[in-house]
């Protein structure tokens, strides 16, 4: 993907902890909607599956670029983090 | 490809300039008609779902599949057949109906909150166990799925034929839904990339 996650510029932060399949990402497709073309939302959850997911999201979906993902811990929970794009 | 520039290249000179440019425009236009039909066939970006059980379990799996696919952009159409019909039922009606229709009313559930479980159901204490596992979880109760769903632009259809054979009268189903039969399945289906019977 090449993209610094560090630097990157972000649009909006979503906090989507505590929630399950499906709704980290039915939450990030209702945020990226309000969003403009270019921008970028962060998603933070600590649903495992949801790695799998926004990577799926991203390949089926015409109109968002997952820019990369990461992990964090917090408070004794890992975070799946992710860093989509709005491109149309 | 390669067929069509050999053509090209037959097409003989003394014919003439005026003949060959028809005889090309003709041949092109063959060509799109047949990449019209060609692109006419092709699968749309949709998923089509049959919902035969009505059973809690199997329904959750409907609903989590159908908002996931209309999350990431696709066009659902479910389709309510049989049990899968009680997935819909927002109320049960005595009224009006015969002594088989009253009985099979009594014996499903009034509602989506009456569907039970696929296995270990034990007269509906598996149902209770599963919904309270499932809120401890945190995972979303499937009568919020149906209306996230429905929010989502879900087509929703019940099958006419089953409604009637199991005596469930239109009200007693979401008052948002269509209404069809197979061949309703079947246009959908048919150019769905995606197609699951549940």
């Amino acid at each position: 993907m090449g993209v610094d996650l560090a630097t990157l510029a972000v649009t909006r932060e979503l906090d989507v902890t505590g929630l399950k399949c499906p709704m980290p990402l039915v939450k990030a497709r209702q945020e990226i909607a309000n969003l403009a073309v270019g921008d970028v939302l962060k998603v933070i959850s600590t649903d495992r599956g949801s790695v799998k997911d926004f990577q799926g999201w991203a390949k089926a979906a015409a109109n968002v670029e997952l820019l990369g993902q990461s992990e964090d811990t917090a408070g004794g929970k890992t975070l799946y983090i992710h860093f989509v794009r709005r491109v149309r | 490809m390669t067929t069509t520039i050999l053509e090209v290249e037959r097409v003989s000179p003394r014919n003439g300039a005026a003949t060959d440019i028809q005889s090309l425009a003709e041949r092109v236009a063959a060509l799109e008609a047949q990449l019209a039909e060609v692109q006419s066939r092709l699968p749309k970006d949709k998923v089509t779902i049959v919902v035969f059980s009505g059973d809690l379990d199997r329904v959750l799996a409907a609903f989590i599949i159908a908002s996931g696919a209309a999350t990431l952009g696709q066009e659902v159409a479910m389709f309510f057949t049989f049990w899968g019909l009680n997935a819909l039922r927002r109320q049960r009606k005595l009224r009006g109906k015969k002594l088989t229709e009253k009985m099979m009313a009594l014996m499903t559930p009034a509602d989506t909150k009456g569907m039970g479980v696929s296995k270990l159901n034990f007269f509906g204490a598996g149902a209770l166990m599963l919904r309270q596992m499932m809120k401890e979880k945190n995972v979303t109760s499937v009568e919020e799925l149906i209306e996230l769903c429905a929010t989502l632009g879900v087509k929703m259809v019940s099958c006419e034929m089953s409604r009637d054979v199991m005596g469930i009268a239109p009200d007693e189903l979401r008052p948002d839904i269509e209404v069809g039969g197979v061949a309703a399945y079947l246009a959908d289906a048919l150019e769905s990339r995606v197609t699951l019977f549940i």
